[in-house]
């Protein structure tokens, strides 16, 4: 299992999802000029400020050398996952619908959270354990920009679909997400967005090793 | 008068010091070298009242790997890796434009650490506003917070524990203390000497603009009145993504060793990061200011000079690696650009395009300085007024509901969920759950502890005594967490030392500050001095703030703050001898007047190795150590935290002579409040006081007994985002 973790000017998160790939593969940092990701079963869009944020989160990133390559290899069916500044750039490359709006408090949150997880979903590539209906993932949350928003059309479309992969717990939405929406997928559900950060739930010594599930499923996936 | 005397007072020069630069010199000094001047000789980098006191601090110590003069301290935690920390104010930006003011400090002292070669892994802070009643207060409160999310939520570095205080006496004058802790491998470490004649000198990162100048000195080396508005454009920009790059690329540089020293640009710019690193490594640099990349094409030299612009570093490159150090910066996308070379001439020389235009010998410039002496007075009484919000004939119940409503006693948890704390993925211990910051450090194999302390209110009571506390506090916070200190750092806010009050305040504080150290036998690496805080109201309270660093073999065994476990005994560990004065209650009565009682540092760093050894031992279920609003508020976070009531007797506490406020609601060092086995905490020579369990807090003082119910507690102690919102 070879995963790449793209790294741009302004990530944070990058070395953390790196570990967390290390954990259960081969990993290494993937710099955002780089072309050819052929070599990588998956790759992890971290989380951070690609870019500074200028403009719009993940809006420069999204035109990177490694987008474009990433975007390739999500059209053939490679597990992507995007956490946080990730699913930003995500969203605004259209490989995932829908988009982050700013926090409805417009504050900054950094917060544990329990995630449930959602279905059906055509190619799941939520973790075992999660994958009913009603798991539970203890997973912390930190952003400023992280209200999920869709389109009506749009949200009914993602809901009939079962893209729409975990929701905040009742009562614990942080950011006025629609419909609770912590994380969503492609209509193929090899492409994964999370507002939440499951590499900072590996070890735990920090908290929580849930989101470690949120990796090996997506190794078993890529197998 | 001419026209040269009256610029170089307001530029901050006494006649006196402009006599002096002119004998140094030789003759007057131009315009590009009396800005240099008044700068580098200002309080803020010179610490010309400050820098003889210091000298009382214990600095040395075996696991020492930096001290003072550095751009930070450090301190060995073995295999190989040293953690550097520093702690610096950046009160009076923020007192003018709290958002950058904060934002900008959180940069700067981030700079600090990496300049050393240290990777950034945790950001405190240390924060004081006057009382939330006040519009002012919760603008600068609101501001503040942001601008540290902002900086180091965008950067990548936790922020992983801190304090606020709302004192009246911060009401115009707030401070904003930021503290960094960085991770280095010890051979790999930087100075900040420069050396090599010939090598090149490199200016890396943003570029040089007109924001931030004369901030040193007109900001930070002057009271607060009421025309700062006009000072806002002295107040630095920050941009975290420019900084993320810069750190980055440094690491890299450092890494492959391409660097023979490195700088960070702070206050005063480039004349003090270049003077600094010429006089550290004596030798000379010249510098051309038409080599800096500008913002605006037209500023002058003395402006280049001077520019606060942030994000910026100096190194000093071998010629044969320049081209090697550009790429890299290339990749990065940070600028750089060959600004000057190291000289043996012992001297600062300003050229433009290969023109003089400024000369002065680096002895002067950076040394140079007349230190002064103190006129310390002892004022005579209590300074800072007193107002009563709470009638002292409340009952126990509502006092101890009024405490943990207060602002400066309730959860901050509003500010910290602001903050990015698990970045990093070494936070074992996260704000609020424990009693230091606690972080992982795998590369050692063990874990550090971090705490940062320093209560005004009592420092103003007396500032030996306050200022010896505030070094306990933190010992006693590693102490919870299983942690034993290697070093520390400190900020010493103060107002105008020139007047006799402020000065008895400092002069007091720094004795405290040695005393207990010494006695701890923790040094002290490195620390900033933050003077002339007043307002048109007067002094703030003096308010030393300490950053204490500590280790422990394994963050896994480190307890909570909170009650885990019905049933647990409830144990008070440690001299603790607490008294009303200079209490929050105190405060709250209205009831506020100089004196403390007398510290027993020894048996306090007794009692600190006592339970350090209980927590490291496994053996306790929560550990707490009882400071602000005495006994009852630290029963109320354990049990609010654990969400676990508590019925607990003092009669142990009666029975030394205590009354039963002083019991409850009075302060003062050396108390540890544990839970766990009954036998345990007696074998610590604890007072069993009751136990965990049942869903409210039931206190039993003598022939009294009262019970708060734990859900009106979490309220009274959540309150701090209703007390914002409601006066918005």
């Amino acid at each position: 299992m070879r995963w790449g973790v793209l790294q741009f000017p302004g990530s944070c998160d990058e070395r953390d999802a790196l570990h967390a790939c290390s954990l259960i593969g081969e990993a290494r940092l993937v710099w955002h000029e780089e072309r050819d990701l052929d070599g990588f079963d998956a790759i992890v869009v971290p989380g951070g400020f690609s870019y500074g944020d200028y403009l719009r989160a993940g809006a420069i990133a999204r035109f990177s050398p490694a987008m474009e390559a990433v975007a390739e290899l999500a059209a053939a069916g490679r597990p992507v996952l995007g956490i946080c500044n990730g699913f930003q750039v995500l969203c605004e490359a259209d490989l995932l619908p829908g988009a982050l709006l700013r926090n409805e408090s417009l504050r900054f949150i950094c917060r544990q959270l329990d995630l449930v997880a959602d279905g059906p979903n055509p190619v799941d590539i939520r973790p075992e354990s999660a994958r009913r209906r009603g798991g539970v993932l203890s997973i912390p949350a930190k952003h400023g920009e992280g209200r999920y928003w869709a389109p009506a059309a749009m949200l009914d479309a993602i809901e009939a679909n079962g893209q729409v992969a975990y929701r905040y717990a009742p009562g614990q939405n942080p950011n006025g997400s629609v419909h609770d929406i912590a994380g969503v997928t492609n209509e193929a559900g090899n492409v994964l967005g999370l507002m939440p950060h499951p590499e900072h739930a590996v070890d735990a010594m920090t908290g929580s090793t849930d989101g470690l599930k949120v990796f090996e499923r997506m190794a078993a996936v890529a197998a | 008068m001419t026209v040269e005397t009256a610029k170089h007072r307001e530029l901050g020069l006494t006649d006196a010091e402009y006599e002096l630069i002119v004998e140094k010199l030789g003759r007057e000094p131009n315009d590009v070298e009396l800005a240099m001047f008044s700068l580098l000789w200002s309080e803020h980098c010179a610490y010309k009242h400050s820098r003889k006191l210091l000298r009382r601090l214990p600095t040395e110590g075996e696991r020492v790997v930096m001290g003072p003069g550095e751009n930070a301290g450090a301190v060995d935690i073995g295999c190989g890796y040293a953690v550097a920390f520093k702690v610096e104010s950046h009160n009076h930006p923020s007192a003018v434009e709290p958002f950058e003011g904060a934002a900008t400090g959180v940069g700067g002292i981030l700079r600090d650490v990496f300049a050393l070669g240290a990777r950034p892994i945790a950001i405190l802070d240390s924060l004081r506003f006057g009382e939330l009643g006040s519009a002012r207060s919760r603008y600068l409160l609101d501001g503040a917070v942001r601008g540290i999310g902002h900086y180091g939520n965008s950067i990548g570095v936790p922020t992983v524990g801190g304090e606020i205080y709302f004192e009246r006496p911060y009401e115009h004058n707030c401070l904003v203390n930021a503290m960094c802790v960085g991770l280095a491998r010890t051979e790999e470490m930087v100075r900040a000497a420069a050396s090599g004649v010939g090598n090149a000198v490199v200016l890396m990162g943003a570029s040089t603009g007109r924001d931030g100048i004369g901030g040193a000195s007109v900001l930070a080396s002057a009271e607060l009145g009421d025309a700062d508005a006009a000072k806002r454009p002295t107040v630095q920009i920050g941009d975290p993504f420019e900084e993320s790059k810069l750190l980055e690329c440094c690491l890299e540089l450092l890494g492959k060793g391409l660097l023979v020293s490195l700088q960070d640009l702070g206050a005063a710019g480039l004349t003090s990061s270049a003077g600094e690193m010429a006089s550290a490594g004596g030798v000379g640099i010249d510098l051309d200011v038409a080599r800096v990349p500008l913002r605006e094409g037209d500023m002058e030299p003395f402006e280049i000079m001077v520019s606060e612009s942030q994000e910026r570093m100096l190194a000093v490159v071998e010629p044969a690696k320049v081209g090697e150090v550009l790429a890299l910066c290339e990749k990065w996308q940070t600028g750089a650009a060959g600004i000057g070379v190291v000289t043996d001439s012992g001297r600062i020389r300003v050229l433009r395009d290969g023109a003089l235009v400024g000369e002065m010998p680096v002895e002067a410039l950076v040394d140079g300085c007349p230190l002064y002496d103190l006129d310390p007075v002892e004022p005579d009484g209590w300074l800072y007024g007193n107002t009563a919000t709470l009638d002292s004939a409340a009952s126990a119940e509502e006092t101890l509901l009024a405490l943990l409503a207060s602002p400066s006693v309730a959860s901050k948890r509003w500010a910290f969920e602001q903050y990015d704390s698990v970045v990093g993925s070494r936070t074992a211990r996260r704000p609020e759950s424990a009693d230091a910051a606690v972080l992982a450090i795998p590369e050692a194999d063990n874990a550090i502890a971090i705490s940062i302390d320093g209560n005004g209110r009592r420092v103003a009571c007396d500032p030996y005594a306050g200022t010896v506390e505030a070094v306990l506090e933190c010992a006693q916070n590693l102490a919870c967490v299983g942690a034993e200190p290697l070093g520390l750092t400190n900020c010493l806010n103060f107002g105008n030392p020139e007047k006799p009050a402020p000065a008895w305040q400092l002069d007091r504080a720094v004795s405290g500050l040695a005393e207990a150290c010494e006695a701890l036998g923790v040094p002290v690496v490195g620390g900033n001095v933050s003077l002339y805080n007043e307002g048109p109201e007067g002094p703030i309270y003096p308010t030393p703030v300490v950053g204490m660093v500590g280790e422990l073999p394994d963050p896994f065994q480190v307890a909570g703050s909170a009650f885990v476990r019905d049933g647990d005994a409830i144990g008070l560990v440690g001299p603790f001898r607490p008294s009303l004065a200079g209490s929050e209650l105190a405060k709250l009565r209205g009831e506020l007047a100089p004196g403390l009682p007398k510290p027993d540092i020894a048996a306090v760093a007794a009692a600190c190795a006592t339970v350090r050894k209980a927590v490291r031992a496994g053996v306790l279920s929560s550990a707490h150590d009882v400071s602000d609003g005495g006994l009852a508020c630290a029963l109320a976070e354990a049990a609010i935290g654990g969400g676990l009531g508590c019925k607990v007797d003092l009669a142990p506490l009666l029975d030394r002579g205590l009354t039963p406020d002083e019991a409850l609601f009075g302060e003062g060092l050396g108390g540890f409040l544990l839970s766990g086995k009954g036998e345990v905490l007696e074998s610590l020579g604890g007072l069993l006081l009751g136990q965990v369990g049942g869903g409210e807090m039931d206190i039993e003082t003598g022939d009294d007994t009262f019970e708060v119910d734990l859900e009106g507690a979490a309220r009274a102690w959540r309150s701090l985002p209703d007390a914002l919102e409601r006066r918005s």
